[in-house]
C-alpha cells in the first residue's frame, strides 16, 4: 500500500506546537483512524493543561471533578514531591471515558508528542470505551461528568452541613470498602447517572421507610428463646432474603441495610461504589485497552510518517517514546515491576495481526479461527469489544510470544523451603502458563473477595462477613483490621469476618470487632 | 474535535484537599514542624520546610491478600536458564523481587515526605503561640536625611556635571550659531591646497579668506561654552532607614537548659520574622557570653555548650562594641532582644544598668526575655525577682523603648511579643478583658 501513495507535505515541523497545527493532526489522524483501522469513536474533545493541573488531575484518580477529601491533598502531595524532585515525569495525556471523550494533553509536550498523545488516547482509548463490552455494560459515559459534579456538590453541601469530620469519617469508610464494593454481575441495565442523581430524593424515602420497618420486625430476645432448630432456620433463612445475602458489594449492603447510618450517609456510600463501579472495567482491561491504544498510536504514527506527513526527526523522537513505553524489563532486573500491560498488551496486538497476515504452521494450529484471515483489523477490533485481560490473554497469548517474553513459572508454597520452577516457555508448559497470566489478571482473584454472608439478626447484629481463601492466601492482618475498623463504623455493631477455605469451606481464620475497642 | 485551553483555570484546585489533608496530619505534621525548628535557622523562616511524617495516621486502607503463607503462582519474563523443576531461593521479604503480587500497596514506604509552603509552615509554627488576629505594630521610624537626585543645576561641584545635558545644550547652541563644522574648514583647506599649486590665484586668495572668515567664527563660537555646563542637582530628604540590624544576646552558661534557648530562639525567630517584613535588609549578630563574651554564628549560638560563670555586662559591652565599629547610627536601625535566665555575677548588675541606660538611647528597641524552667508565668515569681531583673526593672521606667518579660512555656511567647509590639499599650489594655 505505501507505495502507492504519493508522498505527502509534513504535518508540522519543529518542537512547538499551536492550535492551527493540532487540528491539522487531528484531522490527518482521524482520516486513518477511521478509514484505515475502522475506529468507531466517541467525538473528542482536546483540553490543553499545565503540569499542576495534570497533578491535580492525579489527585483526584484521573477525574476532572472530585469531591474534596484529604486522600487526594495527600496523593497531590505525594507526586509534587516526586515531580519536583525528578523521581517520577507525568503522563503526557489523561483520558476520561466520558462523552464527549475528554483528553488532556500537557503544555510542555512537544508538537511530535502530542500527535502521539492524540493518535494514543483520542483514537485507542477512545475506541476502546466506546466499544468494549465491559464499558458498555457498566458505564454511562455521557453521564459521568454530570454525575461527578453532582457528586462533588453533594459532599460539599454535606460538609455545610455536618461538618468536614463526619463527612470525612464515612468517606474513610467507604473508600477503605471500594474494591469490595462493585457489582461483578449485571443485574440490570447499564447504569444511568442522570437518573442516579435525580432519584436521591426519592430514593432515601424510600430507604427510611423500608428500613424503620424492616428493624421493628426484628424478633427480640424473648421470643428467640422459643425457637426450636427448624424455626431459627427459617429465621436465618427469611434474614438472608430480607437482606439479599449474601452480599458482594459492601457499600451497597451499608447503604441499604445499615441500621445507624444517616440519609445523607448512605448517600455518601452510594457516591463511592459508583465511582469505584465506574472504574471496575478499567481495572479489568488494563493490558487491552493500554495495548489498543499503542497499537493503534504505533499504526497511525508509522503511516503518517510512510506517507510523508512526519518528518523523520519527529518519527525518531516518537520511537524514541515509543520504546521506552513498550519495554519490559526482565524478572531479575532492577526496574522490573511487574508485567508492563503497554509491552505485553502492545506485543499481543502486533502478534494477532501477524497471525492474521503471515500465520506458521504453529499459529495455524493455536489459532484456525484467525490465522490467515487476512483481516487484521477486524479481527483486533473484535479483540477490543469483546474481551477483559484475562478471556483476552486465555484466547490470544500465542507460543510465539510466550517463548519472545521467555515467560516462566514460579510456584511459591509456603510449607516447601524454596520456590519451584514448573512450567516454562516450552511446548508443554505453553498451556499452563498462559492460563495461569491470564488467572493473574482476573480481578475477581487479584482482589481479595469478600461478601456478607450472615446477620445475627436474633442476637446482637453481629455482622458477618466471609474473605474466600483461595490456596491458602489469608488477608494481610493489620490492613485488616484497620478496615474492619471501618466496617464497624459503618455498620455500628460488632462485625466479624471469617477467613474460609473456598473450595473446603474449613475455617482458617476469624476476626472480631466490636464498636468501641 | 473541539480544543479547550484549560490553562487559564483557577489555580490550586487541589488547595482544599491540601488542607484537609494537613489537618488531618495535623499531630504529626505538627511534631515535624517542631522538630524541623529545632534544626533550622532563624533566617530561615521566611521559606517553606520540607516535612517528613511517619504514615501512621494517614493510611488509606484496604483488604489485601498478605504477603507470606499459602499457595502462589508467579508468571514472570525473561527466564534465561530455568527449566522445569528448578528449585529458586525464597527472596526475603520486601524485596519483591518475584512482583506482581496484588499486594503492592503504592506508597507504601513508613515515611511520607512532602514540603509545607511558608504560610502553611508559619500557621503551624505560630499554632501554639495562639496567634492573635493581627499584630499591629508601629515602631517609630528613624528618618534619617538621604540625598536625592532632584534636576539639574547650573552651578555646582565639577564632581557632578551631567555630561550628557551638558554635551546636548553644547550641540544646541552650536548648530543654532551655525558653527563651522570640521569637514567645511578641512575641505576648504584641501581646496587651497589645490589651488595654490594649479588654479587662478584670483581664486585661490578668495578661498583664503573664506578660510579665514571661517576660523575667525570657529574661534568665537567654542565648542563648550560655561552656558552650556549642567550639574546634577541632590536635595537633602528625609529617609526612613530601611536597615535593621538584630542582635541577639544570650546567656549560653550550663544554668540555661536546652529547653530554655528553645524558648529564646522561639522569641528571636519572631522578632526575625518581624523585622524581616518590615526592612529591607535585616543583620543577625548573634553575641553570647558567660563570664566573657564574643560574637559567634548561628550555629555556635544555639548548640555549643559552655561553661563559666554569668557575666552579663560583658555582653553589653560587645554589643556596643559591635555597633560602633560597624553600625553607624545614622544608617541602621537596631533591635536587640536578650535572653537570660537572670542569673548574674552579684556586683555586675549595676555596670548592666550602666552599659544599658548608654545603650537604649540608641536602640529602636530593647527586648529582655527572662526565660525559666516550667510552667510559671510572670507574677508566681514575682517575690524571688533575679538579680538581673531587679536591676533592670530600675531602668525600664525611663526608657519608653526598653520592654522585660518573664516566659515559662512557649504558649506564653506570642503574647509576649504581641504585648512587646504594641505600642498603643493603652489600646491593647482595652481590648484584653
Amino acid at each position: 500500500m505505501p507505495d502507492t501513495i504519493e508522498k505527502g507535505v509534513p504535518l508540522f515541523e519543529g518542537a512547538d506546537w499551536d492550535y492551527d497545527k493540532l487540528k491539522v493532526a487531528f484531522d490527518a489522524i482521524e482520516k486513518i483512524a477511521v478509514e484505515e483501522l475502522g475506529l468507531d469513536t466517541y467525538p473528542t474533545q482536546v483540553e490543553v493543561i499545565t503540569s499542576e493541573q495534570m497533578l491535580d488531575a492525579y489527585a483526584s484518580v484521573g477525574l476532572p471533578l472530585m469531591y474534596r477529601h484529604w486522600s487526594f491533598g495527600k496523593s497531590f502531595a505525594y507526586n509534587e514531591a516526586m515531580y519536583r524532585k525528578g523521581l517520577q515525569g507525568l503522563a503526557y495525556e489523561i483520558v476520561i471515558n466520558s462523552n464527549p471523550c475528554l483528553c488532556y494533553i500537557m503544555e510542555e509536550n512537544s508538537m511530535t508528542m502530542q500527535t502521539l498523545v492524540m493518535a494514543h488516547a483520542a483514537f485507542g482509548h477512545n475506541h476502546f470505551f466506546k466499544n468494549n463490552y465491559l464499558f458498555k455494560q457498566w458505564t454511562d459515559a455521557s453521564g459521568i461528568l454530570d454525575y461527578l459534579a453532582f457528586a462533588r456538590d453533594y459532599v460539599a453541601k454535606c460538609e455545610e452541613r455536618h461538618g468536614v469530620g463526619r463527612v470525612e469519617r464515612v468517606l474513610d469508610a467507604a473508600h477503605a470498602l471500594m474494591d469490595q464494593s462493585v457489582n461483578r454481575y449485571a443485574r440490570r441495565g447499564p447504569l444511568s447517572f442522570a437518573e442516579e442523581a435525580k432519584r436521591e430524593q426519592e430514593r432515601r424515602a424510600h430507604a427510611e421507610q423500608t428500613f424503620n420497618d424492616l428493624w421493628r420486625t426484628v424478633p427480640t430476645k424473648a421470643t428467640l428463646e422459643g425457637l426450636d432448630s427448624k424455626e431459627a432456620a427459617e429465621l436465618k433463612q427469611e434474614t438472608n432474603r430480607r437482606f439479599g445475602l449474601p452480599e458482594e458489594n459492601l457499600l451497597y449492603f451499608m447503604e441499604k441495610h445499615a441500621p445507624k447510618l444517616e440519609a445523607w450517609e448512605r448517600e455518601l456510600c452510594r457516591i463511592v461504589r459508583n465511582i469505584a463501579q465506574y472504574y471496575y472495567p478499567q481495572k479489568q482491561t488494563k493490558v487491552a485497552n493500554e495495548g489498543c491504544a499503542t497499537f493503534v498510536h504505533y499504526e497511525i504514527m508509522t503511516r503518517l510518517h510512510q506517507k510523508g506527513m512526519l518528518t523523520d526527526g519527529s518519527m525518531l523522537e516518537f520511537l524514541h517514546s515509543h520504546t521506552s513505553v513498550v519495554s519490559q524489563p526482565d524478572y531479575d532486573d532492577r526496574r522490573y515491576n511487574g508485567i508492563n500491560p503497554y509491552a505485553l498488551g502492545y506485543a499481543m496486538m502486533e502478534d494477532i495481526k501477524r497471525i492474521c497476515l503471515t500465520p506458521t504452521a504453529e499459529d495455524r494450529e493455536w489459532f484456525p479461527e484467525i490465522a490467515g484471515n487476512n483481516d487484521p483489523y477486524g479481527t483486533l477490533r473484535d479483540a477490543w469489544a469483546n474481551y477483559r485481560d484475562e478471556s483476552f490473554i486465555l484466547q490470544f497469548l500465542s507460543p510465539n510470544l510466550m517463548r519472545k517474553f521467555r515467560l516462566f513459572r514460579v510456584r511459591d508454597d509456603a510449607a516447601e523451603t524454596n520456590m519451584r520452577v514448573d512450567a516454562i516457555h516450552d511446548e508443554s508448559g505453553y498451556r499452563e502458563l498462559r492460563a495461569a497470566l491470564a488467572r493473574s489478571y482476573d480481578l475477581s482473584r487479584r482482589e481479595a473477595d469478600i461478601q456478607v454472608v450472615e446477620l445475627d439478626m436474633a442476637g446482637d447484629r453481629t455482622l458477618v462477613l466471609r474473605h474466600a481463601v483461595y490456596d491458602g492466601v489469608l488477608l494481610d492482618e493489620k490492613t485488616c483490621q484497620m478496615v474492619l475498623r471501618h466496617v464497624v463504623e459503618l455498620w455500628g455493631y460488632p462485625v466479624r469476618l471469617i477467613e474460609t477455605d473456598a473450595v473446603t469451606d474449613a475455617v482458617m481464620k476469624t476476626h472480631n470487632l466490636a464498636p468501641g475497642t | 474535535m473541539i480544543i479547550v485551553d484549560r490553562r487559564p483555570n483557577p489555580k490550586g484546585k487541589s488547595l482544599g484537599n491540601r488542607r484537609r489533608f494537613i489537618e488531618r496530619a495535623r499531630a504529626e505534621v505538627k511534631g515535624a514542624v517542631m522538630d524541623a525548628l529545632r534544626k533550622r535557622k532563624i533566617t530561615d523562616t521566611e521559606t517553606g520546610e520540607k516535612v517528613s511524617i511517619p504514615t501512621k495516621g494517614i493510611d488509606e486502607p484496604s483488604f489485601r491478600h498478605g504477603s507470606t503463607g499459602g499457595k502462589r503462582n508467579y508468571v514472570v519474563p525473561g527466564n534465561k536458564e530455568h527449566v522445569v523443576g528448578d528449585e529458586i531461593e525464597r527472596p526475603q521479604s520486601g524485596q519483591g523481587g518475584k512482583g506482581g503480587d496484588p499486594a503492592d500497596s503504592g506508597e507504601g514506604s513508613d515515611a511520607f515526605e512532602f514540603t509545607l509552603s511558608r504560610e502553611e509552615f508559619l500557621d503551624l509554627f505560630f499554632e501554639d503561640l495562639e496567634l492573635p488576629d493581627l499584630v499591629k505594630k508601629r515602631l517609630s521610624e528613624t528618618a534619617s536625611p538621604e540625598l536625592s537626585r532632584a534636576g539639574y543645576a547650573v552651578s555646582g561641584n565639577p564632581s557632578n556635571i551631567n555630561l550628557i545635558r551638558t554635551m546636548r545644550n553644547s550641540m544646541a547652541r552650536r548648530i543654532s550659531l551655525k558653527r563651522p563644522k570640521l569637514e567645511e574648514i578641512e575641505a576648504l583647506e584641501e581646496e587651497i591646497e589645490r589651488l595654490a599649486h594649479t588654479g587662478p590665484e584670483m581664486l585661490w586668495r578668495e578661498a583664503k579668506d573664506r578660510l579665514e572668515a571661517i576660523q575667525r567664527r570657529t574661534r568665537a563660537i567654542p565648542y563648550f561654552d560655561p552656558i552650556d555646563v549642567r550639574y546634577n542637582r541632590f536635595e537633602r530628604v528625609p529617609k526612613p532607614n530601611i536597615q535593621a540590624v538584630m542582635f541577639c544576646l544570650m546567656d549560653v552558661s550550663g544554668s540555661m537548659t536546652e529547653r530554655m534557648k528553645d524558648l529564646a530562639k522561639r522569641f528571636f525567630m519572631l522578632l526575625h520574622i518581624f523585622l524581616v517584613r518590615r526592612y529591607k535588609t535585616v543583620d543577625l549578630v548573634f553575641i553570647r557570653h558567660t563570664s566573657t563574651a564574643q560574637e559567634v554564628d548561628e550555629e555556635t549560638f544555639f548548640y555549643s555548650r559552655e561553661t563559666g560563670g554569668t557575666v552579663v555586662s560583658t555582653a553589653l559591652a560587645e554589643m556596643d562594641r559591635i555597633i560602633k565599629e560597624r553600625y553607624p547610627l545614622d544608617a541602621w536601625n537596631i533591635y536587640a532582644a536578650q535572653a537570660s535566665d537572670g542569673d548574674n555575677f552579684g556586683a555586675d548588675s549595676g555596670r548592666c544598668v550602666q552599659f544599658l541606660s548608654s545603650l537604649l538611647p540608641i536602640c529602636q528597641y530593647f527586648a529582655y526575655i527572662e526565660v525559666s524552667e516550667g510552667i510559671d508565668s510572670f507574677g508566681d515569681r514575682r517575690m524571688d525577682k533575679t538579680d538581673l531583673w531587679r536591676a533592670y526593672a530600675e531602668v525600664a521606667p525611663a526608657f519608653e523603648n526598653f520592654a522585660m518579660r518573664r516566659v515559662g512555656d512557649p504558649a506564653q511567647i506570642f503574647p509576649v511579643f504581641h504585648d512587646l509590639f504594641a505600642r498603643n499599650k493603652a489600646a491593647i489594655v482595652n481590648q484584653e478583658p
